[in-house]
Protein backbone atom coordinates (compact mmCIF):
# COMPACT_ATOMS: atom_id res chain seq x y z
CA UNK A 1 0.00 0.00 0.00
CA UNK A 2 1.48 3.38 -0.75
CA UNK A 3 2.62 5.49 2.33
CA UNK A 4 3.73 9.34 1.88
CA UNK A 5 6.82 7.61 1.93
CA UNK A 6 6.67 5.51 -1.45
CA UNK A 7 7.54 8.55 -3.29
CA UNK A 8 10.73 9.76 -2.02
CA UNK A 9 13.38 9.83 -4.11
CA UNK A 10 17.02 10.93 -4.39
CA UNK A 11 19.56 11.08 -6.98
CA UNK A 12 22.08 8.20 -6.82
CA UNK A 13 24.61 6.82 -9.38
CA UNK A 14 23.21 3.13 -10.50
CA UNK A 15 25.90 0.25 -11.06
CA UNK A 16 26.52 -2.20 -13.61
CA UNK A 17 24.91 -4.80 -11.40
CA UNK A 18 22.02 -2.75 -10.65
CA UNK A 19 22.74 -1.45 -7.35
CA UNK A 20 22.49 2.34 -6.28
CA UNK A 21 25.36 4.17 -4.69
CA UNK A 22 25.58 7.34 -2.71
CA UNK A 23 29.22 7.99 -3.35
CA UNK A 24 30.95 7.53 -6.44
CA UNK A 25 34.59 6.52 -4.66
CA UNK A 26 37.65 5.78 -6.51
CA UNK A 27 39.27 3.23 -3.92
CA UNK A 28 42.98 1.99 -3.46
CA UNK A 29 42.61 -1.35 -1.62
CA UNK A 30 45.47 -2.90 -0.16
CA UNK A 31 45.03 -6.84 0.18
CA UNK A 32 47.52 -6.63 3.44
CA UNK A 33 49.06 -4.29 5.63
CA UNK A 34 52.24 -4.26 3.98
CA UNK A 35 50.57 -2.77 0.98
CA UNK A 36 49.69 -0.31 2.62
CA UNK A 37 52.94 2.17 2.06
CA UNK A 38 51.89 1.46 -1.73
CA UNK A 39 47.92 2.34 -2.11
CA UNK A 40 48.73 5.43 0.32
CA UNK A 41 51.84 6.76 -2.27
CA UNK A 42 49.34 6.08 -5.17
CA UNK A 43 46.21 8.48 -3.54
CA UNK A 44 48.89 11.06 -3.08
CA UNK A 45 49.68 10.87 -6.53
CA UNK A 46 46.25 10.41 -7.71
CA UNK A 47 43.35 13.20 -6.28
CA UNK A 48 39.99 12.03 -6.25
CA UNK A 49 41.24 8.42 -5.38
CA UNK A 50 41.61 7.19 -1.38
CA UNK A 51 43.44 4.53 0.13
CA UNK A 52 42.34 2.37 2.50
CA UNK A 53 45.08 1.01 4.79
CA UNK A 54 44.24 -1.38 7.46
CA UNK A 55 46.27 -3.81 9.66
CA UNK A 56 45.82 -7.50 8.22
CA UNK A 57 46.16 -9.97 5.52
CA UNK A 58 48.97 -11.97 5.79
CA UNK A 59 48.94 -15.82 7.85
CA UNK A 60 45.39 -16.20 8.02
CA UNK A 61 43.33 -18.94 7.88
CA UNK A 62 40.48 -20.49 7.95
CA UNK A 63 37.22 -18.74 8.94
CA UNK A 64 39.30 -15.43 9.85
CA UNK A 65 40.84 -15.95 5.97
CA UNK A 66 37.41 -15.84 4.73
CA UNK A 67 35.68 -13.08 6.81
CA UNK A 68 39.03 -10.96 5.49
CA UNK A 69 38.34 -12.19 1.68
CA UNK A 70 34.57 -11.20 2.46
CA UNK A 71 35.42 -7.76 3.73
CA UNK A 72 37.85 -6.66 1.13
CA UNK A 73 35.57 -7.48 -1.64
CA UNK A 74 32.52 -6.89 -0.32
CA UNK A 75 33.94 -3.31 0.39
CA UNK A 76 35.13 -3.41 -3.64
CA UNK A 77 31.57 -4.44 -4.65
CA UNK A 78 29.92 -1.95 -2.55
CA UNK A 79 28.09 0.86 -4.66
CA UNK A 80 29.29 3.50 -3.27
CA UNK A 81 32.69 2.69 -4.99
CA UNK A 82 32.91 3.76 -8.46
CA UNK A 83 36.35 1.23 -9.15
CA UNK A 84 39.31 -0.02 -7.33
CA UNK A 85 43.31 -0.14 -7.55
CA UNK A 86 43.89 -3.69 -5.75
CA UNK A 87 47.47 -3.79 -4.49
CA UNK A 88 48.96 -7.05 -2.66
CA UNK A 89 52.42 -8.20 -1.76
CA UNK A 90 51.98 -11.43 -4.09
CA UNK A 91 49.49 -12.04 -7.00
CA UNK A 92 47.27 -15.26 -5.99
CA UNK A 93 45.55 -13.24 -3.02
CA UNK A 94 45.54 -9.79 -5.24
CA UNK A 95 43.64 -11.69 -7.77
CA UNK A 96 41.11 -13.24 -5.69
CA UNK A 97 39.97 -10.05 -4.72
CA UNK A 98 39.79 -8.29 -8.04
CA UNK A 99 37.85 -10.95 -9.34
CA UNK A 100 35.47 -11.19 -6.52
CA UNK A 101 35.27 -7.50 -6.93
CA UNK A 102 34.94 -7.87 -11.01
CA UNK A 103 31.60 -10.14 -10.74
CA UNK A 104 29.96 -6.65 -10.06
CA UNK A 105 30.83 -5.68 -13.35
CA UNK A 106 32.79 -2.66 -11.98
CA UNK A 107 36.51 -1.89 -13.03
CA UNK A 108 39.25 -3.48 -11.30
CA UNK A 109 42.78 -3.03 -11.81
CA UNK A 110 45.14 -5.44 -9.76
CA UNK A 111 49.03 -4.79 -9.25
CA UNK A 112 51.58 -7.12 -6.71
CA UNK A 113 54.67 -6.28 -5.53
CA UNK A 114 56.46 -8.76 -5.25
CA UNK A 115 59.73 -8.82 -7.97
CA UNK A 116 58.81 -5.37 -8.76
CA UNK A 117 59.16 -2.78 -5.44
CA UNK A 118 56.89 0.12 -4.14
CA UNK A 119 58.23 2.11 -6.82
CA UNK A 120 56.78 0.22 -10.30
CA UNK A 121 54.14 -0.65 -8.66
CA UNK A 122 53.20 2.95 -7.62
CA UNK A 123 53.68 3.75 -10.76
CA UNK A 124 51.88 1.50 -13.04
CA UNK A 125 48.90 1.62 -10.07
CA UNK A 126 48.45 5.33 -10.03
CA UNK A 127 48.25 5.20 -14.28
CA UNK A 128 45.45 2.91 -13.86
CA UNK A 129 44.26 5.18 -10.92
CA UNK A 130 44.51 8.28 -13.23
CA UNK A 131 42.43 6.66 -15.77
CA UNK A 132 39.15 5.99 -13.32
CA UNK A 133 39.35 9.02 -11.76
CA UNK A 134 38.51 10.99 -14.94
CA UNK A 135 35.76 8.01 -15.69
CA UNK A 136 34.46 8.27 -12.51
CA UNK A 137 33.97 11.79 -13.04
CA UNK A 138 32.04 11.68 -15.61
CA UNK A 139 29.69 9.62 -14.26
CA UNK A 140 26.25 11.43 -13.49
CA UNK A 141 23.83 11.09 -10.95
CA UNK A 142 19.81 9.83 -11.58
CA UNK A 143 17.00 9.98 -10.18
CA UNK A 144 16.41 6.56 -8.08
CA UNK A 145 13.37 5.56 -5.52
CA UNK A 146 14.11 5.04 -1.86
CA UNK A 147 13.36 1.44 -1.94
CA UNK A 148 16.54 0.91 -3.70
CA UNK A 149 18.94 2.11 -0.60
CA UNK A 150 20.09 -0.37 1.60
CA UNK A 151 20.79 1.44 5.21
CA UNK A 152 22.54 0.01 7.98
CA UNK A 153 22.65 0.78 11.71
CA UNK A 154 24.95 0.50 14.74
CA UNK A 155 24.60 2.13 17.96
CA UNK A 156 28.01 3.58 20.29
CA UNK A 157 28.78 5.02 23.10
CA UNK A 158 25.13 4.56 24.25
CA UNK A 159 23.87 5.82 27.54
CA UNK A 160 20.06 5.88 28.38
CA UNK A 161 19.26 8.71 26.36
CA UNK A 162 20.23 6.35 23.36
CA UNK A 163 17.29 3.70 24.73
CA UNK A 164 14.92 6.65 24.82
CA UNK A 165 15.26 9.19 21.94
CA UNK A 166 17.78 8.16 19.33
CA UNK A 167 17.47 4.10 19.13
CA UNK A 168 13.60 4.64 18.80
CA UNK A 169 14.22 7.10 16.13
CA UNK A 170 16.22 4.69 13.55
CA UNK A 171 13.72 2.12 14.68
CA UNK A 172 10.88 3.93 13.70
CA UNK A 173 12.38 5.06 10.26
CA UNK A 174 13.09 1.09 9.64
CA UNK A 175 9.32 0.45 10.27
CA UNK A 176 8.08 3.22 8.17
CA UNK A 177 10.95 2.57 5.09
CA UNK A 178 11.24 -1.69 5.07
CA UNK A 179 7.50 -1.51 4.15
CA UNK A 180 8.39 0.72 1.02
CA UNK A 181 11.52 -2.55 0.07
CA UNK A 182 14.93 -0.85 1.71
CA UNK A 183 17.14 -3.21 2.19
CA UNK A 184 18.44 -2.73 6.67
CA UNK A 185 21.11 -4.58 8.45
CA UNK A 186 21.71 -4.38 12.63
CA UNK A 187 23.44 -6.75 14.47
CA UNK A 188 25.97 -6.21 17.34
CA UNK A 189 26.13 -9.88 18.38
CA UNK A 190 27.40 -9.26 22.34
CA UNK A 191 25.30 -6.48 22.74
CA UNK A 192 21.91 -8.39 22.28
CA UNK A 193 22.93 -10.57 26.00
CA UNK A 194 20.06 -9.28 28.08
CA UNK A 195 17.83 -9.12 25.47
CA UNK A 196 18.13 -12.36 23.25
CA UNK A 197 14.87 -13.54 24.12
CA UNK A 198 13.34 -10.89 22.76
CA UNK A 199 15.50 -10.47 19.78
CA UNK A 200 14.57 -14.43 18.46
CA UNK A 201 11.11 -13.26 18.64
CA UNK A 202 11.59 -10.40 16.07
CA UNK A 203 12.62 -13.19 13.90
CA UNK A 204 10.38 -13.09 10.96
CA UNK A 205 9.48 -17.17 11.68
CA UNK A 206 10.26 -19.92 14.15
CA UNK A 207 13.00 -21.18 11.43
CA UNK A 208 14.78 -17.89 11.31
CA UNK A 209 14.88 -17.35 15.20
CA UNK A 210 16.31 -20.76 15.83
CA UNK A 211 19.16 -19.55 14.11
CA UNK A 212 19.67 -16.73 15.14
CA UNK A 213 19.30 -18.09 18.87
CA UNK A 214 22.11 -20.90 17.75
CA UNK A 215 24.54 -17.77 16.26
CA UNK A 216 24.46 -16.13 19.64
CA UNK A 217 24.77 -19.06 21.70
CA UNK A 218 28.08 -20.22 19.76
CA UNK A 219 29.25 -16.27 20.58
CA UNK A 220 29.11 -17.00 24.73
CA UNK A 221 29.80 -20.29 24.13
CA UNK A 222 32.94 -20.00 22.13
CA UNK A 223 34.02 -16.67 22.83
CA UNK A 224 33.09 -15.96 26.12
CA UNK A 225 33.18 -18.86 28.05
CA UNK A 226 35.48 -21.10 25.94
CA UNK A 227 37.98 -18.00 25.81
CA UNK A 228 37.74 -16.82 29.70
CA UNK A 229 37.71 -13.37 28.23
CA UNK A 230 36.68 -12.96 32.26
CA UNK A 231 33.02 -12.10 31.69
CA UNK A 232 32.53 -9.02 29.42
CA UNK A 233 31.46 -6.92 32.62
CA UNK A 234 34.47 -5.47 32.55
CA UNK A 235 33.78 -4.14 28.85
CA UNK A 236 30.42 -4.74 28.51
CA UNK A 237 28.36 -1.84 29.54
CA UNK A 238 31.69 -0.12 28.47
CA UNK A 239 33.12 3.08 30.77
CA UNK A 240 31.60 5.33 28.76
CA UNK A 241 28.00 3.83 29.00
CA UNK A 242 28.21 3.52 32.52
CA UNK A 243 29.73 7.28 33.00
CA UNK A 244 26.62 7.77 30.89
CA UNK A 245 24.05 6.10 33.35
CA UNK A 246 23.77 2.83 32.15
CA UNK A 247 24.50 -0.02 34.45
CA UNK A 248 24.42 -3.45 32.90
CA UNK A 249 24.54 -5.34 29.91
CA UNK A 250 20.26 -6.44 29.83
CA UNK A 251 19.69 -2.59 30.10
CA UNK A 252 21.77 -1.42 26.93
CA UNK A 253 21.12 -4.24 25.12
CA UNK A 254 16.97 -3.68 25.74
CA UNK A 255 17.80 0.03 24.82
CA UNK A 256 19.99 -1.15 21.57
CA UNK A 257 16.92 -3.67 20.22
CA UNK A 258 15.39 -0.10 19.91
CA UNK A 259 16.97 0.35 16.76
CA UNK A 260 14.38 -2.05 15.12
CA UNK A 261 11.36 -0.29 16.13
CA UNK A 262 8.04 -2.00 17.27
CA UNK A 263 6.77 -3.70 14.05
CA UNK A 264 10.14 -4.97 12.02
CA UNK A 265 11.00 -8.20 11.49
CA UNK A 266 14.85 -9.60 10.24
CA UNK A 267 14.42 -12.25 7.35
CA UNK A 268 17.95 -13.67 7.56
CA UNK A 269 21.19 -14.03 9.52
CA UNK A 270 24.39 -13.05 7.84
CA UNK A 271 27.71 -13.54 8.62
CA UNK A 272 30.40 -10.94 8.97
CA UNK A 273 30.48 -8.90 5.81
CA UNK A 274 28.18 -11.23 4.04
CA UNK A 275 26.64 -9.97 1.49
CA UNK A 276 22.39 -10.47 1.78
CA UNK A 277 20.94 -12.99 -1.00
CA UNK A 278 17.27 -13.14 0.31
CA UNK A 279 16.00 -9.99 -1.13
CA UNK A 280 14.66 -7.22 0.26
CA UNK A 281 14.23 -6.30 4.19
CA UNK A 282 16.08 -6.32 7.19
CA UNK A 283 18.73 -8.58 8.18
CA UNK A 284 21.01 -9.51 11.58
CA UNK A 285 24.80 -9.63 10.67
CA UNK A 286 26.67 -11.47 13.33
CA UNK A 287 29.23 -8.61 14.10
CA UNK A 288 31.36 -7.20 16.45
CA UNK A 289 30.11 -4.24 18.73
CA UNK A 290 32.81 -2.25 18.39
CA UNK A 291 32.10 0.73 15.84
CA UNK A 292 34.62 1.11 13.05
CA UNK A 293 34.25 -3.20 13.03
CA UNK A 294 30.81 -3.54 12.69
CA UNK A 295 30.26 -0.16 10.33
CA UNK A 296 33.47 -1.81 7.89
CA UNK A 297 31.45 -5.38 8.26
CA UNK A 298 27.69 -3.63 7.34
CA UNK A 299 29.76 -1.89 4.34
CA UNK A 300 31.24 -4.94 3.09
CA UNK A 301 27.93 -6.11 3.55
CA UNK A 302 26.45 -3.37 0.71
CA UNK A 303 24.96 -0.94 2.79
CA UNK A 304 25.15 2.73 1.42
CA UNK A 305 24.39 5.09 4.29
CA UNK A 306 24.67 4.34 8.20
CA UNK A 307 22.46 5.36 10.61
CA UNK A 308 24.29 5.91 14.14
CA UNK A 309 22.96 6.80 17.03
CA UNK A 310 24.77 7.97 20.09
CA UNK A 311 24.51 8.92 23.67
CA UNK A 312 27.53 10.15 25.01
CA UNK A 313 28.73 11.11 21.40
CA UNK A 314 30.83 8.37 19.45
CA UNK A 315 32.91 10.56 16.06
CA UNK A 316 32.88 7.04 14.26
CA UNK A 317 33.16 7.25 10.35
CA UNK A 318 34.01 5.00 7.36
CA UNK A 319 35.72 5.71 4.06
CA UNK A 320 32.93 4.64 1.49
CA UNK A 321 30.09 5.23 3.85
CA UNK A 322 28.48 8.30 4.88
CA UNK A 323 27.21 7.33 8.49
CA UNK A 324 24.27 9.21 10.23
CA UNK A 325 25.16 10.84 13.98
CA UNK A 326 21.89 10.90 15.82
CA UNK A 327 21.57 12.27 19.46
CA UNK A 328 18.80 12.68 21.84
CA UNK A 329 21.36 13.89 24.41
CA UNK A 330 21.06 17.42 24.78
CA UNK A 331 24.66 17.94 26.78
CA UNK A 332 26.36 15.49 23.99
CA UNK A 333 24.52 18.32 21.11
CA UNK A 334 25.75 21.12 23.63
CA UNK A 335 29.92 19.64 23.64
CA UNK A 336 30.13 17.60 20.76
CA UNK A 337 27.65 19.14 18.36
CA UNK A 338 30.01 19.15 15.00
CA UNK A 339 29.10 15.30 15.32
CA UNK A 340 25.66 15.19 15.35
CA UNK A 341 23.95 15.25 11.83
CA UNK A 342 20.28 14.85 13.77
CA UNK A 343 19.21 16.02 16.90
CA UNK A 344 16.42 14.34 18.37
CA UNK A 345 17.03 16.26 22.51
CA UNK A 346 13.08 17.25 21.44
CA UNK A 347 12.51 13.66 22.75
CA UNK A 348 13.25 14.07 26.19
CA UNK A 349 11.71 17.25 26.48
CA UNK A 350 8.84 15.79 25.84
CA UNK A 351 8.34 18.76 22.53
CA UNK A 352 9.19 16.41 20.11
CA UNK A 353 7.86 12.64 19.23
CA UNK A 354 9.55 9.55 18.07
CA UNK A 355 7.29 9.80 14.95
CA UNK A 356 8.81 12.86 14.16
CA UNK A 357 11.77 12.35 15.03
CA UNK A 358 11.17 9.31 12.16
CA UNK A 359 10.57 11.75 9.62
CA UNK A 360 13.42 13.92 10.41
CA UNK A 361 16.17 11.18 9.95
CA UNK A 362 14.29 10.29 6.78
CA UNK A 363 15.00 13.29 5.59
CA UNK A 364 18.82 13.58 5.92
CA UNK A 365 19.33 10.00 4.85
CA UNK A 366 17.58 11.63 1.43
CA UNK A 367 19.85 14.29 1.42
CA UNK A 368 22.50 12.58 2.62
CA UNK A 369 21.59 10.07 -0.44
CA UNK A 370 21.39 13.07 -2.57
CA UNK A 371 25.15 14.15 -1.58
CA UNK A 372 25.12 16.01 1.61
CA UNK A 373 28.22 15.21 3.36
CA UNK A 374 27.54 13.76 7.08
CA UNK A 375 29.65 15.57 9.98
CA UNK A 376 31.73 12.18 9.76
CA UNK A 377 32.93 12.94 6.60
CA UNK A 378 33.50 16.57 6.68
CA UNK A 379 35.52 15.79 9.86
CA UNK A 380 37.53 13.17 7.93
CA UNK A 381 36.40 9.88 9.93
CA UNK A 382 37.61 7.16 7.87
CA UNK A 383 38.23 4.19 10.31
CA UNK A 384 38.29 1.13 8.43
CA UNK A 385 38.72 -1.80 10.74
CA UNK A 386 38.87 -5.49 10.37
CA UNK A 387 37.37 -7.76 12.41
CA UNK A 388 39.49 -10.48 13.12
CA UNK A 389 38.43 -13.64 14.82
CA UNK A 390 41.59 -15.40 15.81
CA UNK A 391 45.55 -15.54 15.93
CA UNK A 392 47.22 -15.57 12.67
CA UNK A 393 49.17 -18.76 12.21
CA UNK B 1 3.57 19.02 26.95
CA UNK B 2 3.91 22.80 28.58
CA UNK B 3 6.57 21.27 31.21
CA UNK B 4 9.78 20.09 30.48
CA UNK B 5 10.30 16.84 32.17
CA UNK B 6 12.86 16.05 34.72
CA UNK B 7 12.75 12.36 34.82
CA UNK B 8 11.18 9.57 31.77
CA UNK B 9 10.09 6.22 32.57
CA UNK B 10 9.41 4.04 29.61
CA UNK B 11 6.96 1.83 31.34
CA UNK B 12 4.16 1.76 34.10
CA UNK B 13 5.82 -1.76 35.81
CA UNK B 14 9.12 0.29 35.65
CA UNK B 15 10.79 0.41 39.19
CA UNK B 16 13.47 3.06 37.88
CA UNK B 17 13.38 6.39 36.28
CA UNK B 18 16.00 8.57 34.09
CA UNK B 19 16.99 12.09 34.55
CA UNK B 20 16.88 13.97 31.59
CA UNK B 21 17.80 17.18 32.71
CA UNK B 22 21.17 18.65 33.59
CA UNK B 23 22.30 19.96 36.78
CA UNK B 24 19.30 18.01 38.64
CA UNK B 25 19.95 18.80 42.21
CA UNK B 26 18.98 16.73 45.56
CA UNK B 27 15.35 18.12 46.83
CA UNK B 28 13.78 18.95 43.58
CA UNK B 29 10.73 18.01 42.73
CA UNK B 30 10.96 16.75 39.84
CA UNK B 31 8.04 16.30 37.07
CA UNK B 32 8.29 12.98 35.70
CA UNK B 33 6.37 11.26 32.43
CA UNK B 34 6.01 7.50 31.57
CA UNK B 35 6.42 7.58 27.81
CA UNK B 36 4.70 4.62 27.00
CA UNK B 37 1.25 6.84 27.40
CA UNK B 38 2.39 10.25 28.80
CA UNK B 39 1.05 10.21 31.79
CA UNK B 40 2.90 12.74 34.62
CA UNK B 41 3.67 12.42 38.61
CA UNK B 42 6.15 13.78 40.60
CA UNK B 43 8.78 12.49 42.73
CA UNK B 44 11.66 14.20 45.11
CA UNK B 45 14.80 13.64 43.63
CA UNK B 46 17.08 12.11 47.23
CA UNK B 47 20.61 12.70 45.70
CA UNK B 48 22.56 14.95 43.14
CA UNK B 49 22.01 12.81 39.77
CA UNK B 50 23.71 13.81 36.25
CA UNK B 51 21.91 13.76 33.48
CA UNK B 52 21.48 10.47 32.18
CA UNK B 53 21.75 8.10 35.22
CA UNK B 54 18.91 6.13 37.07
CA UNK B 55 16.42 7.32 39.63
CA UNK B 56 14.43 4.19 41.87
CA UNK B 57 10.35 5.14 42.09
CA UNK B 58 10.02 3.16 44.69
CA UNK B 59 11.88 2.24 48.01
CA UNK B 60 14.07 -0.99 46.55
CA UNK B 61 15.60 -3.93 48.49
CA UNK B 62 18.57 -5.85 48.56
CA UNK B 63 17.30 -9.06 46.18
CA UNK B 64 14.91 -6.96 44.36
CA UNK B 65 14.46 -6.73 40.56
CA UNK B 66 15.20 -3.45 38.78
CA UNK B 67 12.33 -3.22 36.14
CA UNK B 68 13.19 -0.86 33.06
CA UNK B 69 11.18 -1.11 29.85
CA UNK B 70 9.06 -3.67 31.71
CA UNK B 71 11.76 -6.04 31.78
CA UNK B 72 14.24 -7.29 34.20
CA UNK B 73 17.61 -5.55 33.83
CA UNK B 74 19.60 -6.75 36.67
CA UNK B 75 19.25 -7.15 40.55
CA UNK B 76 19.18 -4.77 43.45
CA UNK B 77 22.60 -5.53 45.87
CA UNK B 78 21.71 -2.49 48.32
CA UNK B 79 18.55 -1.06 49.77
CA UNK B 80 18.23 1.84 48.04
CA UNK B 81 15.29 4.63 49.30
CA UNK B 82 12.67 6.13 46.83
CA UNK B 83 14.34 9.25 44.62
CA UNK B 84 17.93 7.55 45.48
CA UNK B 85 20.74 7.36 42.51
CA UNK B 86 20.64 3.64 41.13
CA UNK B 87 23.58 2.58 39.66
CA UNK B 88 26.75 0.15 39.52
CA UNK B 89 27.16 0.71 43.32
CA UNK B 90 23.61 -0.74 44.32
CA UNK B 91 22.56 -2.26 41.15
CA UNK B 92 24.47 -5.39 39.06
CA UNK B 93 23.52 -7.77 35.91
CA UNK B 94 22.34 -11.32 36.86
CA UNK B 95 24.50 -12.70 34.00
CA UNK B 96 27.72 -13.09 35.90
Amino acid sequence: MASKYSNITFMGYRRENGRVGVRNHVIILPVDDISNAACEAVANNVKGTMALPHAYGRLQFGEDLETHFRTMIGTGSNPNVHSVVVIGIEPEWTRRIADGIRTTGKEVAEFSIEQKGDFETIRAASWAAKDFVHKATEVQREECSISELWVSTKCGESDTTTGLGSCPTVGNMYDKLLPEGITGFFGETSEITGAEHICQKRAINEEVGERWYKMWKAYQDEVIFAHQTDDLSDSQPTKGNILGGLTTIEEKALGNLEKIGRTSQYIDILDPAEQPSSGNGLYFMDSSSAAAECVTLMAAGGAVIHTFPTGQGNVVGNPIVPVIKITANPRTVRTMGEHIDVDVSGILRRDQTIDEAGDALIEMIRRTANGRNTAAEALGHREFSMTKLYRSA
Amino acid sequence: MSNIPHLLVHDHEDNVGVVVVEGLTAGTEMFCCVTHDNSTFTLTAGADVPIGHKIALKDLKEGDTAIKYGEDIGKIIADIPKGAHVHTHNCKTKRW
